[in-house]
């Protein structure tokens, strides 16, 4: 049945995600909160940020302060724990994250779904100016990520990701000695730190306007996509 | 004007839902981290950190040596380290030069023995400009001068069932009470014998202050701080850990922390 047959007053679906996406999805989710809460924990511990190889204890970059127990796991004072916390999901996040990195490249949705196709650079004003009025499109092109939409995803999967991950690497006395290179990449082990603080925060920026523009371009509609697969198309 | 105040009030909700959500995650991990049985599951990652660091790093890769111009201004000191951890007399040994103290090397070893401060800065001497990483996230950078521990293991003998060396300690923490409960630690064979491994001696120059634990201590540098024992008086050989002590092969991984801190 060609899609002109359909009735028109029945909204069209389309198979939007497989089942490998949406499982990383949330399984990525889940990793980046526990992550995020027990990093939190972690930096708590010695809440200031250096930048180079060693702490100057009288010139911190910055001492933001301790974050409050409602958000690091545990709630307490508790490194040990927290780094147990943050070293499991650690492992859970870079498994995932291979797993769909993987599944992308070899399934065509990296180039097909992911990068930016050659039309997409010429429309990016009116894509920029739609998003700034927040018109999302509508009809059958609702389902394809726009422009912003594959470089926000791009960045994130392949440049922040990678980033925290070598990061957090940078900081473990043994990955320097093998590896003293990380050291020279990031400018210091306590430069290393800082950068996957601010990772960190750009990965909470992301995700606010991420569940901002899923919430605004159709709440329901998104979110069943992302646990079904399947995505309607408005008429 | 409506349609703004709606999509406020959803940002509101947004923020306020992302705000219960940590609440609830940060309560149910607490009620998680108290099962033993969980913590156990999550923390057999430490097992996958080390077997995957051990396998893909290079085993006699070396901790990065600095030069004199990087030394930290100030070297800070962590754990126990006033007379309030140690035993009554401490300090007054240490202005004498610790005269009576001894480290005793035993246990799974062909030649108990027994070594002066005298005899040991009389061994060959290693110096290293290394940078030391607290667990807290803090960095930095001394010059340590100490005895290889190879020098000792060779020198004593290891019987063949050994696999582990543990440091027993002089201080207690937080504080000193009755002796009873001295602060250890413990590595494995190959961290014992690599070359960057020394009984530290000298921190930048001059022979250890109590802060950081004289007479003498502990550089692993290829792992965290709070691995690096201090105040040491005795070496044990052993062939397994959890028969020694909290039984989980130190202080602070008896209190939680990992076996394992490369990381």
């Amino acid at each position: 049945m060609s899609s002109e047959e359909l009735p028109l007053d029945k909204p069209q679906r389309v198979h939007r995600y497989a089942l490998i996406v949406r499982v990383a999805h949330w399984t990525n989710l889940l990793c980046l909160t526990i992550l995020l809460m027990s990093g939190l924990q972690i930096f708590n511990a010695h809440p200031s940020l250096y930048w180079g190889e060693d702490s100057d204890f009288d010139r911190p970059l910055t001492a933001v302060g301790a974050f409050p127990g409602w958000l690091t796991i545990p709630s307490f004072q508790d490194l040990a724990t927290g780094r147990v916390w943050h070293f499991f999901f650690g492992w859970l996040f870079v498994i995932n994250g291979l797993v769909y990195a993987t599944y992308c490249a070899a399934s065509g949705r990296l180039a097909r779904d992911l990068t930016p196709a050659r039309g997409d650079w010429h429309r990016i004003r009116s894509t920029v100016r739609d998003h700034l009025m927040l018109r999302f499109p509508r009809g059958p092109g609702a389902a394809n990520y726009n422009v912003l939409q594959r470089l926000a995803y791009l960045s994130v999967v392949f440049v922040l990701a990678p980033l925290i991950i070598l990061t957090g690497l940078t900081m473990s006395p043994a990955v320097n000695a093998a590896m003293p290179w990380l050291l020279d990449l990031f400018g210091g082990r306590q430069s290393a730190r800082t950068i996957h603080f601010i990772i960190a925060a750009l990965f909470v920026s992301f995700a606010v306007v991420h569940v901002m523009l899923v919430a605004l371009s159709g709440f329901l509609n998104n979110l069943r996509s992302m646990i079904t697969g399947w995505f309607s198309i408005a008429r | 004007m409506k349609c703004t105040a709606s999509r406020f009030s959803r940002r509101q909700f947004l923020a306020a839902g992302a705000a219960g959500a940590a609440t609830i995650v940060s309560g149910g991990c607490d009620r998680l981290s108290a099962a033993p049985t969980f913590r156990e599951f999550l923390a057999g990652a430490e097992g996958l950190t080390q077997r995957v660091q051990r396998a893909l790093l290079w085993r006699g890769s070396r901790a990065r040596e600095y030069s004199r111009a990087d030394i930290s201004p100030v070297f800070r000191a962590n754990g126990s380290q006033d007379a309030s951890a140690l035993p009554p007399g401490y300090s007054d040994a240490a202005e004498r030069g610790f005269p009576d103290w001894r480290l005793q090397v035993n246990g799974l070893v062909n030649r108990p023995s027994s070594f002066t401060l005298r005899d040991i800065r009389q061994l060959p001497a290693r110096s290293q400009i290394t940078r030391h990483d607290c667990v807290e996230g803090w960095s930095c950078i001394g010059g340590w001068t100490g005895l290889p521990l190879s020098v000792v293991l060779e020198g004593v003998g290891l019987k063949p069932e050994a696999r582990f060396v543990v440091f027993h300690c002089s201080d207690e923490l937080p504080l000193y009470r009755d002796g009873r409960n001295p602060f250890y630690e413990s590595i494995d064979l190959i961290d014992a014998y690599h070359p960057q491994t020394i009984l530290a001696y000298d921190l930048n120059g001059m022979p250890l202050d109590v802060a950081h634990g004289a007479p003498l201590r502990l550089r692993v540098e290829r792992q965290l701080g709070y691995k690096m024992a201090k105040f040491l008086n005795r070496i044990e050989i052993v062939s397994r850990l959890d028969t020694v002590r909290g039984g989980k092969g130190g202080t602070w991984e008896d209190d939680g922390y990992e076996w394992y801190a490369g990381i």
